[in-house]
């Protein structure tokens, strides 16, 4: 089974690094790491994703809090989140596939985005499953070339995700901080 | 006021109350040397950057306190290494200043220019490169609260030489701001009265004390908790000290060597207290039947050590000084006196195997020296060790009373370490004895900073334990490689002649009963004393668990009750 966190982080140089040396320091294994900017500049978000079989989402979470510039980390595997993965596809097409390609597309509710005498871009957005699924129709078609983002995630309404150590960085209710010197 | 990024180093850290640094000059640091001649702080020119962070280390330990370790960049700051990778396993708090080339010229593969963040990044608490001086001010701010707080560790700051050159705005900032640190403090009180109700009901529970009691400062709350709820106390390597060798609640050190009454009784109880340890492989034996019918209670400041090696019942994250002042007023009064009583059964059968039991067979071995020296000392000095055989065997007989007092690297294991940390310890504590105890294989692997101990008139005595040997791997390949001995031999110096070149004096000890006039010789006399002991050759560290056993499946020293011929 996936799982999904989102870590914030502070947007300084160097923070991915450590994000990834961590990963592989610990041998924690990744399927896809998103990091992007937030709404606050001085934050960046990243969206691991994870195959929890090999790996628990605990240990990573605590792990990353070791990380003096991550701020916080929530579990959204199984909650009300919305995924996303956003996947450009290179077909491979003379001019009379493109047509088959076109209504695969609007089924998926994915764009081309680019057409040559011989090929076209599709680009879909969605879940995962719903990108697999496109894949699955396109391959026989034949993929030339596809690049993927890795998931992006957000909870809905004023959800939050799962925090399997609460305390661990300070957002337990009850657990008064030390700050300050 | 307008100041150089190199004074605005020594601001802070005089601010931070640095009052000695360690370290070595080179062309990426020189801005900070030269401007450290206006500052009240004293510097120690070691031979080897390691022993630095070994010194800054050692200070660290016996102080309480933040050490400083300075190196230049390149190959002064990859000596660092080690000297920071002993520190972050043992949760020693130092900041090491390390300088980098000019900022223009990084990734330019210039003169001595290495990616030292990128090398240090996982054997650092956390880790800096400064490129500009009006950074300065802040991140030393930050690394020295960084490296003192939550869990202890190293911290490295890289400064780039323009950073240390020019010349910025200056005002000290008391306040950090640093949104993804906040170490825990309390736990929460539900699991706090859960942990309360287990100790009520438990019979046969064992203490297990660490590093952590020291780091947090608990030794007074565990003395409080242990006496009021009768439960005898195992030890660490890092925790010994945390309670009194010689209080009948102790059952001294747990694990690989530990004393087989104390891992008789780790094994047999039906609850552990594990305070500020992590379960090291090295403590536990086989986790498959480790403490198979203990209900665990983990009291740790770090999550990450919750859960990693043993899955605990009731983990309790906070700093373990205030949660051992919360949970005493919950627990109560108890009584053990089976438990106990049954556990002094299993260490009287100990003491019979115990090599101080042997009748005198004329031979030298460790076991003796640190008797004598435990004795004559009255358990009160400050021990340092390097690593192997005398490590197990001063942790074993060298009765610590009184915490801060046993300096040793646990969890790296490095070899090196007791003649710099002992240094690093005369600093923090000049008024006090210190010892440090060394074998021949590790003490020659830091032996150039006895000349560093003579500059700066370090009053420490040095027990070399010679056996020609690197003992622990050859005890090793005589347990398990069927004694097919492979490079553990040593042709070594005449160490006393080597003291003697260094203008320190030594003396040669070779049978038991020359042992005390030697430490006498070395206590009357000031400055660095080294004392070579040239002990019993071929032998071993009982009790010794293998890798991989039961904790309670330890192989045990024989029981000889006649003079051997």
């Amino acid at each position: 089974m996936q799982h999904t966190l989102i870590a914030l982080v502070e947007n300084k140089p160097g923070v991915l690094n450590r994000v990834a040396s961590l990963f592989r320091r610990r041998n924690f294994n990744i399927e896809s790491l998103n990091v992007g900017r937030t709404e606050r500049d001085e934050i960046s978000r990243m969206t691991i994703v994870m195959n929890s079989e090999e790996t628990n989402a605990r240990k990573v979470e605590v792990n990353l809090y070791k990380l003096v510039n991550v701020i916080d980390v929530q579990d959204v595997t199984n909650q009300p989140a919305v995924l996303r993965d956003l996947a450009l596809i290179k077909v491979k097409a003379v001019p009379e596939q493109r047509a088959e390609i076109a209504n695969l597309a609007s089924i998926f509710r994915a764009r081309i985005v680019d057409v040559a005498p011989d090929s076209v871009i599709v680009e879909i957005t969605g879940t995962e499953d719903k990108i697999e699924s496109l894949l699955e129709l396109l391959r026989p078609i034949g993929i030339l070339e596809m690049v993927r983002t890795g998931q992006v995630a957000m909870m809905r309404g004023a959800g939050t995700g799962v925090r399997h150590a609460p305390g661990a960085n300070g957002y337990h209710p009850e657990i008064e901080l030390q700050t300050g010197i | 006021m307008k100041k150089t990024g190199a004074e605005i180093l020594w601001e802070c850290m005089v601010r931070e109350g640095v009052k000695v640094v360690f370290g070595y000059p080179g062309g990426a640091n020189m801005p900070i040397y030269d401007a450290m001649l206006n500052y009240p702080v004293h510097h120690v020119l070691v031979r080897h950057e390691q022993s630095a962070a070994h010194m800054a280390d050692g200070y660290a330990r016996a102080s309480g306190l933040v050490g400083v370790a300075m190196a230049t960049s390149g190959p002064g700051a990859t000596n660092l290494v080690t000297g920071i990778a002993t520190a972050m396993l043992d949760s020693s708090p130092i900041v090491c200043v390390t300088g980098q080339v000019s900022s223009h010229l990084i990734g330019g593969d210039a003169f001595q220019e290495t990616d030292v963040t990128g090398i240090t990044l996982p054997i650092t608490k956390h880790n800096y490169l400064v490129t500009r001086p009006d950074e300065i001010a802040q991140v030393t701010r930050e690394a020295f609260y960084i490296a003192r707080s939550g869990r202890p560790g190293p911290v490295l700051i890289d400064i780039c030489k323009d950073a240390q050159i020019a010349q910025c705005e200056f005002e000290y900032e008391e306040s950090i701001s640093l949104p993804g640190y906040h170490p825990p403090l309390h736990a929460p009180k539900a699991d706090m009265e859960q942990a309360a109700a287990l100790i009520a009901r438990s019979e046969r529970p064992v203490i297990l004390a660490g590093h952590g009691v020291l780091m947090s400062g608990a030794v007074e709350e565990l003395g409080i908790f242990a006496t009021k709820t009768q439960t005898p106390i195992a030890s660490t390597l890092l925790g010994l000290g945390s309670f009194p060798a010689s209080h009948p609640l102790s059952l001294g050190m747990m694990g690989m060597h530990g004393e087989a009454y104390c891992n008789l009784a780790i094994q047999n109880a039906d609850l552990l207290l594990a305070f500020g340890m992590r379960f090291d492989d090295r403590v536990t034996g086989n986790l498959r039947n480790y403490a198979p019918r203990a209900r665990k209670i983990h009291v740790e400041i770090d999550p990450s050590e919750v859960h990693k090696n043993v899955h605990v019942d009731i983990p309790l994250v906070g700093d373990l000084k205030t949660v051992l002042r919360d949970l005493i007023p919950l627990v109560d009064e108890c009584d053990h006196g089976e438990w106990l009583s049954q556990i002094t059964t299993w260490r009287s059968e100990s003491e019979e195997r115990d090599i101080l039991a042997w009748p005198d067979d004329g031979k030298l071995y460790v076991a003796h020296v640190l008797r004598d020296l435990w004795k004559t000392t009255q358990g009160d000095s400050i021990v340092t060790t390097d690593v192997g055989q005398h490590q197990m065997w001063a942790a074993q007989y060298y009765y610590m009373e009184h915490p801060y007092r046993l300096i040793t690297s646990g969890g790296s294991g490095t070899m090196g370490f007791g003649l710099p940390s002992a240094i690093g310890a005369w600093f923090a504590h000049p008024e006090q004895e210190i010892w440090t105890v060394v074998g021949d294989g590790g003490f020659q692997m830091t032996q150039a900073e006895l000349s560093t101990a003579v500059q700066e008139g370090a009053n420490i005595k040095i027990a070399l334990m010679n056996n020609n040997f690197l003992g622990m791997v050859r005890q090793w390949q005589e347990f398990f490689f069927e004694k097919r001995y492979s490079a553990v031999e040593l042709h070594n110096p005449d160490f006393v002649k080597i003291a003697d070149a260094h203008g320190i004096p030594a003396m040669r000890a070779v049978a038991p009963d020359e042992v005390l006039p030697a430490i006498d010789f070395a206590r009357r006399t000031p400055g660095p004393v080294l004392l070579e002991f040239r002990v019993e050759q071929e032998e071993a560290v009982y009790p010794m668990v293998p890798t991989g056993a039961d904790l309670d499946a330890m192989i045990r020293r024989p029981i000889r009750r006649q003079p051997v011929t």
